[in-house]
Parts: C-alpha cells; sequence; structure tokens
C-alpha cells in the first residue's frame, strides 16, 4: 500500500484505534479516507448488526476479516407481542455456518430475536476454541441438547446467558455435561427454563467456578437450595432466585436470611416466582446494597413491596407489579433517591376493572422524588394531561418514557379529551428523550409534536392513534434521528409513506400493521427505493389476489445492502423490481 | 365510545368504596382473585365472578358492611347490564408472552390450593382456595357464610369455645387438627381438607389433651 512520507505507519494507526471501540466512532473513521478503512476494518474486532437482513454473512466476513465479537438480531420488536407470525425468519444458522469457517478464534456471540436450532449450538461448540460468551435473548428454536453440546465443548466459557428465551426443555441433565476441570464461569442465566436441573450438578459447577458473578436460576430451584449455592459463590453479584416459596419452616427462613447476609457483593435481584411474603425478609440484610431489583413476577401486595423497597436506599432500578400501587411508589419517591429505571408492570392486563390503586398519580411520584429518573416503562388504566405536564416539567432528563393505558383510546379521564398535549409535553421538556411509547386517545396533534420537538427520538411506537397520514407524516419528516418506528390499528396510509420514502432508508426499520397502507403503494415504494426491502405479510393469501387498493395485513421495511432476503415463508411477499412484477 | 368506557370506570371508582371483598375492613383485595378473574374474563362477560358461585349468598352478605364478600355478590347485586365482555386484541396489551404465562402459571400453582369443606350433617360438600384469605378471621368468616353457622372466636385455651362448631382440619402427616393452632402460613401449606364438626365432637376439643 502506498503511504505518504507524512502518514502514520500503519501499527501506529492500528494502535490508536484500539482505543476506539464504539461503533460509531469506528465508522467515522473508516470514512476519513481508504487507508483509513483499510487499517480499520483489518483491526476491527466486534461488530453488531442491528437488523440481520440489512446485510448478508459474506458481505460481512469480507469487510471484517478478523472479527471476536458478533452481535445480531432478527425479528422486529412487535415479535415480542406475537405480531410476526412463526416461521417469519431470523434464522442464525447460515451466520453461524459463515462464522465457523471464517473466524476460528471468535470469542462471542450475542443474538436477539433469532431462530437458533441445536445444529447451529453444535456448530458453535465444535468450531470456536477460544468461545467464551453466548447470550441468546428472545431466541428459540433449541432444544436442551443443543446447550449440552456448548457445556460439554467450550472449555472457555465464560458466560451462558439464555435470557427470555424459548427453550425446548428435554431435559435437565444438559448441566451435568460441563466437565469437572471446567472453572471458567462467570455468568449463567437460565431463568427460562422449564424443567428442573440437576442441582447437585448445579451446586458443584456453582462452588468449582471462582468468577461466578451472574447467576440467575429458573423457577424449578426450589428455595431450600439456595442457601447451599450462596454460600458455593460469596462473591455473587447478581442472583435470580428461584421460586420464592417453601413450606414454612423456620430453619430454612434462618438458613436463607444467613446466606443472603454472606453475600457481601451482591447488587442485583431477580427472581422471586411464587412468593411467600414471610420469606422476603430475608433478603433485608442486603437490601442497602441492592442497586436493581426486578420484583416483576412477585405476587405479593404492597405492605410486603413498601417494606422491602423502603430499605433499598442505593436502588438505580425497580422492576415491579402494579400491586405496588401508588402508595408503594410514593414510598419508593421517599426512599430511592438513586432510582434511574422503573419499570411497573400489569398483574391482571386483561382485567375489564383495575384491580389495584395504581393510577397516574404514583409515576408523578416519583417523577417529583426521583431526580435521576431517566427511563419508565409503565402500564396503568388512566392517565390525565395534567399529569403527564407534571411528569414532563418534573423529570426533563428522561430518556425512555414508555406509558401503556391499558385501554385502547382511553382519554385523559378528568377532561374526556385526547392526550396529545401531555405527550406534547414530554417530547417538548425531555430533549434527550430517545425512546417514546405512546397510548391512549390521540390525534395527528400529537405527532405534530413529536415532530417537531422530538430530534433525539430514535424510536417510537404507536398504537390506535392518529386520524390521517399526516401524523404519520411529522413523525418521518420531523424525527431527524430517527431509527426504528413501529406502528399498528392507526389510519395511516399511502401518501405519508411514499412522500417520506427517502426518509426510510436513513431508518433502521419500519413495521406497520392492520394500517391503511396499499398494496399498489407497497409496490410502488418497493420499485422506487431500491435499497430498501419492502416486505408484506399477508396470512390470508398473495397480495395480488385482491385489488391494489387494499390495505396490506403487516408492511417491514428496512434499508439492506443484500438485496431481498431468500427464506422469505409463504406468507412474505418482497415488493422489489422483479418480483413486484413475478407477484402477478 | 371512549366516552362510555370511562363513564363506566368512574362508575366502578365510585362503588370501590361500597364494593363487597373477602377479607377484613381496611385490606386490600387479595391477590390471587382477580387474576383468577384473569382466566374466565374471556368466557364470562363480568370479569370478577370466581370459579366458586355463591348464588345463594347474593343478599345476606351485601347488608354485612363489615365483612367483604366474593365480588360475585356485588355484580349478582348490580342491577346494569354486565360490562360487554372483551374480544381480547392480539398483542395488547403490549406483554410478552412468558410474563403472561408466568402470571397465569402463578396464579395456577398458587391458587391450587383448594380444599374440602364438609360440615357434619350437610349433604354435599363445599371446596374454598385457602390462597385467597389473608389470615384465620377471613377463612373463618366465610365459612360461616357458606355454611350460616356462627364459629366464633379462637383461643388457644379452649379453641371455639361457646360454640356448636368446631372447624378442623386434616393435615400432610393424616392428622386432624384444630383450625388456628398453628400460624397461618404454615396451616395453608399443610391443610389437605377441612371439616366443621358439630354437637359434642366439636365441644369435647377444646379441652383435650
Amino acid at each position: 500500500m502506498k503511504k505518504a512520507a507524512y502518514s502514520f505507519p500503519e501499527e501506529v494507526l492500528e494502535h490508536v484505534f484500539s482505543f476506539i471501540v464504539s461503533d460509531k466512532d469506528r465508522s467515522s473513521i473508516s470514512l476519513v479516507c481508504k487507508s483509513w478503512y483499510e487499517i480499520e476494518r483489518w483491526c476491527r474486532r466486534k461488530v453488531f448488526v442491528g437488523n440481520c437482513y440489512a446485510v448478508s454473512p459474506p458481505i460481512l466476513i469480507k469487510r471484517f476479516p478478523e472479527l471476536r465479537s458478533v452481535t445480531l438480531k432478527g425479528k422486529p420488536h412487535f415479535a415480542d407481542f406475537n405480531l410476526v407470525p412463526e416461521g417469519w425468519g431470523g434464522f442464525a444458522c447460515p451466520w453461524i455456518r459463515a462464522m465457523a469457517g471464517a473466524y476460528p478464534w471468535l470469542e462471542e456471540i450475542r443474538l436477539k430475536r433469532m431462530v437458533v436450532s441445536d445444529e447451529s449450538l453444535e456448530i458453535i461448540a465444535k468450531s470456536f476454541r477460544n468461545f467464551k460468551v453466548l447470550v441468546l435473548s428472545s431466541c428459540e428454536g433449541f432444544t436442551t441438547e443443543g446447550l449440552a453440546a456448548i457445556a460439554a465443548n467450550c472449555r472457555n466459557l465464560r458466560e451462558l446467558d439464555l435470557r427470555e428465551s424459548e427453550v425446548e426443555d428435554l431435559s435437565g441433565r444438559w448441566l451435568s455435561d460441563f466437565p469437572d476441570s471446567y472453572t471458567s464461569l462467570e455468568s449463567l442465566n437460565i431463568s427460562c427454563l422449564g424443567n428442573e436441573v440437576n442441582l447437585l450438578a448445579l451446586e458443584r459447577l456453582v462452588s468449582r467456578c471462582p468468577n461466578l458473578k451472574t447467576l440467575r436460576l429458573n423457577r424449578a430451584v426450589p428455595l431450600d437450595r439456595l442457601p447451599n449455592l450462596l454460600r458455593g459463590a460469596p462473591q455473587l453479584a447478581e442472583l435470580g432466585t428461584g421460586a420464592y416459596t417453601s413450606e414454612m419452616r423456620p430453619d430454612v427462613f434462618s438458613n436463607l436470611a444467613e446466606a443472603f447476609a454472606g453475600c457481601k457483593q451482591l447488587k442485583t435481584l431477580s427472581g422471586f416466582w411464587d412468593v411467600l411474603p414471610s420469606y422476603l425478609p430475608a433478603v433485608y440484610p442486603i437490601c442497602s446494597q441492592l442497586i436493581s431489583l426486578n420484583l416483576s413476577y412477585a405476587t405479593v401486595q404492597s405492605p410486603d413491596l413498601i417494606k422491602l423497597v423502603s430499605l433499598c436506599e442505593k436502588l438505580q432500578k425497580l422492576w415491579v407489579l402494579d400491586y405496588i400501587e401508588d402508595d408503594g411508589l410514593e414510598v419508593l419517591a421517599a426512599s430511592c433517591k438513586d432510582l434511574r429505571e422503573l419499570r411497573v408492570f400489569p398483574s391482571d392486563p386483561f382485567g375489564l376493572e383495575p384491580n389495584v390503586a395504581l393510577t397516574e398519580q404514583g409515576l408523578v411520584s416519583v417523577s417529583e422524588g426521583c431526580p435521576k429518573l431517566q427511563s419508565v416503562l409503565y402500564f396503568c388504566r388512566q392517565m390525565s394531561n395534567a399529569a403527564l405536564n407534571t411528569i414532563a416539567r418534573n423529570r426533563p432528563n428522561l430518556t425512555r418514557f414508555r406509558l401503556c393505558i391499558i385501554e385502547p383510546r382511553s382519554p385523559d379521564y378528568l377532561t374526556l379529551q385526547p392526550l396529545d398535549d401531555g405527550f406534547g409535553a414530554i417530547v417538548e421538556h425531555c430533549k434527550d428523550l430517545r425512546r417514546l411509547s405512546l397510548s391512549g386517545l390521540l390525534t395527528d396533534r400529537v405527532f405534530e409534536y413529536i415532530g417537531t420537538y422530538g430530534k433525539k427520538l430514535e424510536m417510537l411506537s404507536v398504537a390506535f392513534a392518529g386520524d390521517s397520514d399526516l401524523g404519520l407524516h411529522h413523525v418521518l419528516s420531523g424525527c431527524d434521528n430517527l431509527r426504528k418506528l413501529e406502528i399498528r390499528d392507526c389510519p395511516f396510509g399511502d401518501k405519508a409513506l411514499l412522500a417520506n420514502a427517502a426518509k426510510l432508508e436513513t431508518m433502521r426499520s419500519l413495521w406497520m400493521s392492520s394500517c391503511s397502507v396499499s398494496f399498489g403503494a407497497c409496490k410502488v415504494l418497493g420499485q422506487k427505493m431500491p435499497r430498501l426491502n419492502v416486505e408484506v405479510m399477508d396470512e390470508s393469501g398473495p397480495p395480488d389476489s385482491r385489488p391494489e387498493s387494499s390495505p396490506v395485513e403487516k408492511l417491514y421495511v428496512y434499508r439492506t445492502v443484500a438485496g431481498p432476503r431468500l427464506d422469505m415463508p409463504g406468507f412474505v411477499w418482497t415488493m422489489d423490481d422483479d418480483s413486484a412484477l413475478r407477484i402477478s | 365510545m371512549a366516552t362510555s368506557a370511562s363513564a363506566y370506570e368512574n362508575d366502578i371508582k365510585n362503588l370501590k368504596a361500597t364494593e363487597l371483598t373477602l377479607g377484613l375492613p381496611g385490606t386490600h383485595l387479595q391477590q390471587n382473585v382477580p387474576i383468577i378473574d384473569q382466566e374466565k374474563s374471556s368466557a364470562s362477560s363480568s370479569s370478577n365472578k370466581r370459579p366458586l358461585q355463591l348464588s345463594h349468598e347474593e343478599t345476606s352478605p351485601a347488608q354485612d358492611c363489615g365483612s367483604k364478600c366474593s365480588n360475585i355478590a356485588k355484580n349478582t347485586d348490580d342491577d346494569a347490564a354486565p360490562p360487554p365482555s372483551k374480544a381480547k386484541i392480539v398483542g395488547w396489551p403490549p406483554i410478552r408472552s412468558y410474563r403472561k404465562n408466568s402470571l397465569q402459571e402463578q396464579s395456577e400453582a398458587a391458587g391450587g390450593i383448594y380444599v374440602k369443606v364438609s360440615m357434619d350433617g350437610a349433604p354435599y360438600l363445599r371446596k374454598i382456595d385457602l390462597k385467597i384469605y389473608g389470615g384465620y378471621p377471613q377463612l373463618l368468616k366465610a365459612l360461616e357464610n357458606m355454611f350460616k353457622l356462627t364459629i366464633g372466636e379462637y383461643s388457644e385455651k379452649e379453641g371455639y369455645k361457646g360454640s356448636d362448631y368446631a372447624p378442623t382440619y386434616e393435615d400432610k402427616d393424616g392428622d386432624w387438627m384444630l383450625v388456628g393452632d398453628v400460624p397461618w402460613d404454615m396451616f395453608v401449606t399443610s391443610c389437605k381438607r377441612l371439616r366443621i364438626m358439630k354437637g359434642s365432637e366439636a365441644r369435647g376439643l377444646g379441652c383435650a389433651v
């Protein structure tokens, strides 16, 4: 390679680049000049692919030949709520096969919302000698047999995290496949598994791994086995309990309390299925050191929750069910001044009437009392513009605000007006807001506010809102940093979509389901924008068997350099130049 | 449509003060009641119906403002048409399935403490869910209402003195015990069935051993 006399030697540049870790910065470096592009691509070790269909394995491997860590995301976010039919895609296999050949020194694979087979896990287990980290987040398609392959073969495994994946749990035997000589485990999350694992094997594994910092058990691990596990790992920083119930026996309780007290580094607690309230005090000794508490499975009442939470003065993150009620949130606001993130989940999401005394007031209290609050996810049954206004003014430092008013199209319960002004206040005052989820009765006006003020907004989720295309147009034309937009059941149609077609190339993806986008418009979009994949999903049959003006069931549009994908199931049609004609 | 829904919600909030639920005044609704209701909410139009139908109790507990009883009483008293049953919208509210399943499993697992209750002289047995009661007072009140009798108060020394009835239970070891002797949590996990003894057999219990 030609080097100008004044340029640094490659090795020096490489060394400098090694200090640059953020993807964005790496991307910027690679755009400076051709030689920097070359140097950078050879020394890039970590890659994040936000949409596995935006690029292909060969393209990735060709550009970055020396990766050690790959993160891939598959299905769109709304797949979490069953809006993406089975078989849609997100298959990890082609990636894993390709990487097995290209990256023998690969150390880390992180997958989210992808379909992973046992075969893929076996390939991972056999192909990467220095494999260290496997994170399967909200994945599916594999069984405990695949896990057995990982356990048996990955001698250097540090982290095995199956968070929220759907695993076919054939037997708990797989855990015993970690050889006795294996001691490098640092993090284990099996909370999603249904069956009991071999408890003896688990105890032995835990006690022989001195660097184990994170242990998240599944529900099947009984409470009376927990003290032994804790004693085997007093250095634990993060613990997820199993079922938190047992026959009420004083010796079980004192054993548990003692074991908890011995974990001086424990900062994060989760689990708590089937909680017997009288066992909660066993964790009191460590509450003052907790920074993160996930009680979102704990079906206990407000008084018990209050007692627990009021002891956690260092708490930064709380996930809890709405059993905490407004009273509990008031106590939270008074006790936990370091709170950064709050998530309140509904205990009775399908009930027609409120079953708990949790209203907008709880959130208002927390917004008043917790100056560091940045991230909110809140399910409730009533909201008012006044409350949203107060929250916005109290907490202009919010970066994530997701509100779910359970009944769709609920107005301000005090004035019966739409909640446009309330959400408008949120986007206006919270200038660093990156993520927003809307609910309640909303007109096009809220989208006008969002387009005007939501300049830092990266992800927006909309449901049952808006009056016309104008709403969509405001968002697409106004939100400069928008990356992901997901919409369901809104009267948004062709005009806004086609008028803002170019915008879609600046975003990762757009999802629209049960809206008013016609098949014809999808075809036009596909033809106009070759670097977008415009995918139409329709389970009732080929869209061209209906008039062009019929609305499509689901539309998923994403930018890509890999062209239309080849693994689509029968209910997905891609609208590209050729296929738009090919269909008919 | 939205207006009538929220007006209806307002009515419900106002009714909350006079709502009749199982439990002493001032205690919150037991957590498992609404979760059990959730299973029924798609089937029946009233989300507050519980599996155990106390239909013959509709009027009497209503008078007793001190004790709360099943939400069913409230609904059967309610002259207005039951709320329209809601067709479930796919993917709404936006909750992950594992969360939904977990809540349901916990209510099924936790709500599974159903025990048979027999009363001497009664022609058939009843079944109750122990998990929904906060403690002995609520359980005894419920039994009193169910069988239309007075059990009275428990005393460690004398059992249910002054009453013709004594609530007993068969525990895990197969022994018949007097209800109230052990802490509530222990009782709930060890009780296999209940029997309300009557007459001389009952009176004898308190002063035995």
